[in-house]
């Protein structure tokens, strides 16, 4: 290879690195799907609260999810006429709070938020380092539970064994009287194992998880404990031991602080209503990194009006690139070069077949009338602008005509670029004349064919979703044009022009 | 399927479109010598200056208002041509062979009068028969006679012969005959018959039309396989002096013989046409790498030697 031949390539793949590259950034970091219709499921959580206010001022204080494993919060809203509502952060918890002045009587509270189920499931991680906090059984429970630690211990190695150990125990009060005398407590499940482990100098917690299933109402939160591992938040289910977060558990409540605090208010109450949804991916992405450093590649950022040209004008290279290799590599001989992309962008508007029908029959009227007009013997300019009125004139005619008929569709005929029209008109009469009607036939059918191809790429809903989505894909087409551009080898028509050369082939 | 394998094409050396422009064209023809073939009267002009047998100019016309005074400009000439300026693949070329009562005598012997002259000329200025549709001039030449030698060779229109030019080597020749069917036209696409010719005697090899093999001219009768050009070597000669004056490394000589002039240059191509490897039944490739390799490790060639080079490398075996 020469320097040349290596610069090229060297182009190329630049091209096609720099184009890919981007695309794929934005794919992983603003979560753009290559496909079209991908949709991701979303979950619609709503927390309701219910309490009766006693009269006076009311601060109610809930505790709401932050560092989601497996989720994350896509939007959130609260509902609830005449409070305040704010959403606060204490010592890095976040809490919603509503206030009133008064409020007498029961009184129910609105919070929804949409969470985006995402792959990662990884735990969250340890912040700062958590101490066991005492907490003081009294007997006999308190010989019960350091006796049963004390078990527990013997037969654990480890911070995690001990806790499957202790829930084992617990989980059987037939075999241990520790246990059963320990169950008797009024202390939750995972209230009690959080006290063990504490006391065993295990600092554990006690989270909250919302177990989601579709349509259901009225859900209370599922406990579980927290153990930290190696600097991570182990989660444990406190009755049947089992370790990790299992599928669909939404993690609502983390780090101990309490889930709902009612200040001028009582006989306070939290339920979870849940439904699944599914939002196209392309929406979501939108919506969480609409104005992100990558973001400025997209063309969302731009107003609808630019948008929709822009969706249109990207449409483009890709048309180009068909008309390149229609005419390079397969050798369709076409009338003026770009002719059939904007074609091809005309039947984009108004549709394959009907484009096709309007526009044969516009230009076989014009060649009728173009065939009088050289009679008139007019230069070439005025002939080319006379015809130009003559198109419009058509096609307004044609328009009126679908109309009438009751085909609104006749009205996407103006789409059709006029100017272009008419030079196809005068090319194909001059054409006819001097070469024949075959001739005319070959190109204008050659012409059709690659914009009708390169209308049906252009409407692929996959080119549609890449070519405005990903517009640094530009750079892909154009790398691919290049690598057509420098194509010399046969085209597919020439191996039919030369095939009676195959007898000279010894 | 009633194709070529690229294979098959590859091993007859032939060449394609796509390396013609890329390798040859592109590469051999500066981009600033094209309008000097674009445009004939300068291709004229040029070739006069370098005393280049080429049919002599009669008038040129530039301007709308010089049409109506075709008719006196030319009323001295018995037959003439007139061919737009910028004009491609033959197009606009009108030939009056003579006159009679008053009215022109087109080379198909339809007879037509001053107006439609004078209409062809104001639409070959207004760009109709050129490139883009750019203004155009228009000029009208003194009109070939030509050879007996030719006779019976061509319905309507001039024989012509076309000689691929490489860096200034001879490579490639053939006989166009306009026939019928291609409306005396001379290009093989629309049905013109080609005749393909040894580069070392000017004798014909095999004759196509239609990229089919044929033995007579489908119009005269007329045997092809055993036409032979006569002045063979000054027409190689005429053709390799236009490459030093044009600086066209890849270009088709258009020639014709007059009667009494001898070899005349019609005019020249930056892109000449393959076709004239289906007329030849070889491919243009080898013989242009030959040239390459020559060129490459030589000093430059006299057009005298590189014609006498050609001569015997590219002869046709018997």
């Amino acid at each position: 290879m020469t320097g040349a031949r290596v610069a090229f390539w060297l182009l190329v793949s630049g091209l096609l690195a720099i184009g890919g590259g981007i695309a794929w950034l934005r794919h992983v970091q603003m979560e753009i799907p290559f496909l079209p219709g991908v949709a991701q499921t979303v979950w619609l959580v709503e927390a309701r609260v219910d309490f009766v206010a006693t009269g006076g001022p009311v601060r109610i204080s809930l505790d709401l999810p932050e560092d989601l494993p497996g989720f994350r919060l896509f939007t959130e809203q609260a509902a609830s006429p005449g409070y305040g509502f704010a959403i606060v952060d204490v010592t890095g918890d976040r809490r919603g709070e509503w206030t009133r002045r008064e409020a007498s009587g029961p009184q129910t509270l609105y919070y929804t938020a949409q969470f985006i189920v995402q792959g990662d499931r990884q735990p969250a991680s340890v912040v700062g380092d958590p101490q066991p906090r005492a907490y003081f059984f009294e007997e006999p429970a308190a010989t019960a539970a350091s006796q049963l630690i004390g078990a527990a211990m013997a037969r654990s190695s480890t911070p995690e064994s001990l806790t499957r150990e202790l829930i084992r125990l617990l989980a059987n009060p037939d075999m241990d009287q520790n246990a059963a005398l320990l169950r008797a407590t009024d202390l939750g499940r995972a209230e009690l194992l959080v006290h063990l482990l504490n006391l065993a100098g295990v600092a554990a917690r006690v989270a909250q998880g919302l177990e989601l299933e579709d349509a259901r109402r009225r859900r209370p939160l599922t406990p579980l404990v927290e153990i930290p591992v190696a600097g991570q938040w182990q989660i444990f289910d406190p009755v049947t031991g089992r370790q990790g977060l299992p599928e669909n558990m939404l993690l609502w409540q983390r780090g101990g602080a309490s889930l709902l605090d009612v200040e001028g208010g009582g006989r306070s109450q939290v339920s979870f209503s849940m439904l699944r949804q599914s939002v196209p991916a392309l929406q979501l992405s939108q919506a969480q990194f609409g104005d992100g450093v990558l973001a400025a590649f997209g063309i969302s950022a731009l107003p609808i009006e630019e948008q929709g040209l822009f969706k249109l004008l990207f449409l483009l290279p890709i048309g180009a690139l068909v008309v390149a290799f229609m005419r390079i590599v397969v050798g369709v001989s076409t009338s003026g070069t770009f002719m059939p992309v904007l074609i091809a962008l005309a039947f984009v508007q108004t549709s394959l077949v009907l484009g096709l029908v309007s526009f044969i029959s516009v230009v076989a009227f014009g060649l009728l009338l173009r065939s009088y007009l050289s009679y008139l013997n007019l230069l070439l300019v005025a002939r080319i602008a006379t015809l130009v009125v003559i198109v419009i004139l058509l096609i307004s005619l044609l328009s009126i005509l679908g109309y009438r008929l009751g085909y609104s569709t006749g009205l996407t005929i103006t789409f059709f670029p006029m100017v272009i029209i008419a030079w196809t008109i005068e090319r194909m009469s001059i054409l006819w004349e001097e070469e024949g009607p075959g001739e005319v036939l070959v190109q204008g059918g050659g012409s059709l064919l690659v914009a009708a191809l390169a209308y049906l790429v252009m409407e692929l809903r996959i080119v549609q979703h890449l070519s405005f989505n990903f517009p640094e894909l530009n750079l892909v087409l154009l790398a691919g044009i290049l690598v057509i551009g420098s194509y010399s080898g046969y085209r597919l028509t020439e191996l039919r022009r030369f095939r009676d050369m195959r007898e000279l082939d010894r | 399927m009633n194709w070529i394998s690229p294979r098959a094409l590859s091993r007859l050396g032939v060449l394609g479109i796509n390396a013609r422009n890329r390798d040859f064209v592109a590469r051999y023809n500066p981009r600033r010598a094209f309008p000097l073939v674009d445009d004939k009267l300068k291709t004229k002009r040029i070739l006069q200056a370098e005393g280049l047998a080429t049919p002599g100019l009669l008038h040129v016309v530039r301007h709308q208002f010089e049409v109506r005074g075709i008719e006196s400009r030319l009323a001295a000439q018995e037959g003439f041509c007139i061919k737009p300026a910028k004009g491609s693949g033959g197009k606009g070329i009108l030939v009056i062979e003579r006159r009679e009562g008053g009215q022109f005598v087109k080379a198909s012997g339809a007879r037509v009068g001053i107006e439609h002259l004078q209409r062809h000329v104001s639409n070959a200025l207004a760009g109709l028969y050129s490139l883009g549709g750019q203004p155009d001039a228009v000029i009208i030449e003194e009109l070939i006679e030509f050879d007996p030698a030719f006779t019976g060779l061509s319905h309507e229109g001039v024989p012509d012969i076309r000689i691929v030019v490489f860096q200034g080597y001879p490579v490639m020749a053939m006989l166009r005959l306009a026939t019928h069917a291609s409306d005396g036209k001379a290009n093989l696409h629309q049905g013109a018959v080609g005749v393909g010719l040894d580069l070392a005697t000017g004798a014909a090899i095999r004759a196509v039309q239609y990229a089919r093999p044929i033995r007579e001219h489908p119009d005269t009768g007329q045997v092809l396989d055993r036409i032979q050009i006569p002045d063979w070597h000054s027409m190689l000669l005429l053709a390799a002096r236009c490459y030093e004056p044009t600086g066209l490394g890849y270009l088709g000589a258009d020639l014709v013989l007059d009667r009494s002039k001898g070899a005349q240059l019609l005019e020249l191509n930056a892109r000449p046409g393959l076709a004239i490897q289906v007329a030849s039944g070889r491919g243009l490739r080898p013989r242009l790498h030959a040239i390459e390799a020559r060129v490459a490790d030589r000093i430059r060639e006299s057009p005298e030697a590189r014609v006498a080079h050609v001569v015997d490398a590219f002869a046709v075996e018997i």
